[in-house]
């Protein structure tokens, strides 16, 4: 079984910024991590090939300092990594990033399986596992919380659901994206950090890909990100005491004298 | 920068010239100690539970293997490795800490006596994280004085009857790897003794009560009891009449890891003491700012670092390959536990009424430094040791 697991490198949010005049991350002085939806992914990735054989492979978009992230992932026992880094790759939105990470899983030609995190801790979208698969011709389950069954052709999975989950039998080659429920991550093996520091990381740009420019970056990418804030926390509050009867005409009334709640109309 | 020098302020701007490998050693343990053993060190210490998850990831992330020969598994290291996984746990918990650090105890003689295939058969597993190892010497009426055992060892064809009771064994019950010291020869007192290997499940191999403690209580201190116990003769560790020599041998290579074990308890008490010392406010300011208090902080981190000093310099002397080491090695345990216990009393004092309550970690790491200062030889047989060896070098000096 080939498994590609997907992964993002991301700043740790836990002390992350926002630049109010360029409505960018700063990044300076923030320790990247790989986003920790993505160590599930990679984790349960781990856990496939432990019982099932195979290998795995984690790929990433980004500039080269991903590399770290890369490694990272080998010393938890991912057999290989790939970067696709280019200048042409930069400013990409989902739509772009999921045209380019697509395309550097064909060019592994034979994966079975492709695993991500639900959504990437900083973007917060959710939409570059199902553009993978729309960009592969493959299906995809998002939200998985538990892989039920493994054979040679197809898998069943859990899917989460807001109120309990649904259970579904993809076949391969197919693309998953994980909760956290699904597993708990393990930590690195020394030997595996060893092995990790001595790593080649391949690095693949547009030469390496049979891919088209104009689909790629900034240049691919209809989204334009207008402005990041951080809203204004709610202020004021009023709690209501007393009857019922009373509390809700009170209500009422404070709702129509802010212009929330429609009059009466004369009829009634 | 690894992430782990933003958490102990203890070692910002202190080279301990450690190799890029010991530095991945350290943060992987500085990781499972933050993530993994402070969560639950509490609740583990309230409890008397024994570590076991915490094992399991210890041996899948291969911290037992650190100081085990590559030819078994491990990665290679000695003395300090161990003792920096030791210190680095123990910042987080001395008790947990010590499944690691006891285990090590246990390990050590096999390493140094084992034959090829009590190393394959051992070593591999404990490496890996499978097997635990425990060290059973003291009895109810022998501590310091190793000489007065009086468990037997009798040799009956190809076995050996082991017959007696082992006290206070840390990982009791929990290791399947026992070391254990018996009588081979009544008549030769000390060199009458020899070590075995017993491993847990053997017919006639029990353990008795669990001791209710003042500290480390996350580790099982059992005794071991042997009646009629049948090991194969292939289970003696070294030769016949060495026990005596492997015991001291082991402590020689053990008590930096005591060291260790009390460095990261003191570290870890420092570390919330300070952090308290800035956030408690009394008369209007924060109570690092009196001078009563920044004294105390002043005096705790320089003992603290002059005991990392001679706790790294005994393990790298040992791993030096140098042979008389156990003036260094007691000298090492003897200074760092002492710091240990200053230390952790006076975090308790910053602390104050707060301290003594369990809602805050320094109370336990108090109880938990006490031990460092009985165990593998009380703080008294070490200074007993370092005279012993400066007044022989002396002797040797003047002839």
């Amino acid at each position: 079984m080939k498994i590609v697991v997907c992964i993002k490198q991301v700043p740790d949010t836990t002390n992350v910024r926002i630049n109010p005049e360029t409505n960018t991350l700063i990044r300076e002085g923030v320790e990247s991590i790989i986003n920790p939806f993505d160590m599930y992914a990679l984790e349960e990735a781990i856990r496939l090939k432990e019982k099932h054989g195979g290998e795995v492979i984690v790929m990433s978009m980004g500039p080269p300092q991903v590399e770290s992230s890369l490694k990272d992932a080998i010393a938890l026992g991912a057999d290989q990594a790939i970067l696709l880094t280019d200048r042409a790759f930069a400013g990409a939105d989902t739509l772009a990033t999921s045209y380019t990470l697509a395309a550097g899983i064909n060019a592994l030609n034979d994966a079975d399986l492709v695993i991500m995190g639900k959504q990437a801790i900083d973007g917060d979208t959710g939409q570059v596992g199902p553009g993978v698969a729309e960009n592969l011709g493959v299906p995809h389950i998002t939200d998985i919380r538990k892989i039920e069954e493994v054979t040679d052709n197809y898998m069943v999975c859990e899917r989460l659901l807001e109120e309990g989950y649904v259970r579904l039998k993809v076949k391969f080659p197919a693309v998953i994206t994980v909760v956290k429920e699904i597993n708990e991550p393990r930590l690195p093996s020394l030997k595996g950090k060893m092995k990790a520091k001595s790593a080649t990381i391949l690095q693949w740009t547009t030469k390496d890909l049979d891919i088209d420019v104009d689909r790629l970056g900034l240049t691919g990418s209809p989204t334009q990100v207008v402005r990041i804030f951080t809203p204004p926390k709610p202020e004021g509050g009023k709690v209501y005491k007393g009857e019922t009867r009373d509390m809700v005409s009170e209500l009422l009334s404070d709702l129509q004298a802010n212009g929330v709640a429609i009059k009466k109309s004369k009829g009634n | 920068m690894p992430s782990f020098r933003n958490t102990y302020i203890m070692e910002e701007n202190v080279n301990y010239f450690l190799t890029e490998e010991q530095e991945m050693i350290k943060e992987l343990a500085a990781k499972i100690a933050k993530e993994k053993i402070e969560p639950v060190a509490a609740e583990y210490d309230e409890n008397e539970t024994f570590p076991w998850d915490i094992v399991k990831v210890m041996g899948q992330s291969d911290l037992y293997g650190v100081f085990i020969p590559e030819a078994y598994g491990g990665l290679g290291g000695g003395v300090l490795e161990m003792c920096i996984v030791t210190e680095e746990l123990s910042k987080a918990c001395g008790g947990i800490a010590l499944a690691y650090a006891a285990c090590g105890l246990g390990t050590i003689p096999i390493i140094q006596f084992g034959n090829e295939e009590q190393k394959q058969k051992y070593l591999t597993k404990i490496a890996a994280g499978e097997w635990l190892a425990a060290f059973g010497l003291t009895e109810a009426d022998s501590g310091s004085d190793v000489s007065a055992i009086k468990m037997r060892a009798d040799l009956d064809g190809n076995e050996y009857v082991l017959n007696g009771t082992k006290t206070w064994i840390s990982n009791g019950g929990e290791a399947h790897v026992n070391v254990v010291f018996a009588v081979t020869d009544p008549s030769r007192g000390a060199r009458g003794v020899s070590a075995f290997i017993v491993e847990k499940g053997t017919p006639g191999f029990t353990f008795g009560k669990k001791e209710n403690k003042l500290g480390i209580r996350a580790n099982s201190t059992r005794e071991l009891i042997f009646q009629d116990c049948r090991i194969p003769k292939e289970n003696l560790l070294g030769k016949d009449g060495q026990g005596f020599l492997i015991a001291m041998r082991t402590f020689d290579e053990s008590r930096p890891g005591v060291a260790a074990q009390a460095l990261g308890i003191a570290t870890g008490a420092f570390e919330k003491a300070t952090a308290y010392s800035r956030e408690r406010f009394q008369r209007g300011q924060p109570i690092s700012a009196f001078q009563g208090v920044q004294f105390m902080l002043a005096d705790m981190a320089t003992q603290i670092e002059a005991a990392r000093a001679l706790t790294y310099q005994a393990a790298k002397s040992i791993d030096s390959g140098m042979k008389q080491v156990s003036k260094i090695s007691a000298m090492a345990k003897l200074f760092a536990s002492d710091v240990a216990m200053k230390v952790t009393v006076d975090a308790v004092q910053i602390f104050g009424g707060y301290g003594y309550t369990k809602e805050y970690p320094v109370e336990k790491m108090m109880r938990d430094a006490k031990i460092t200062q009985i165990y593998e030889g009380t703080n008294q047989i070490q200074r007993e040791i370092i005279a012993l060896n400066v007044i022989k070098e002396s002797a040797r000096g003047t002839k």
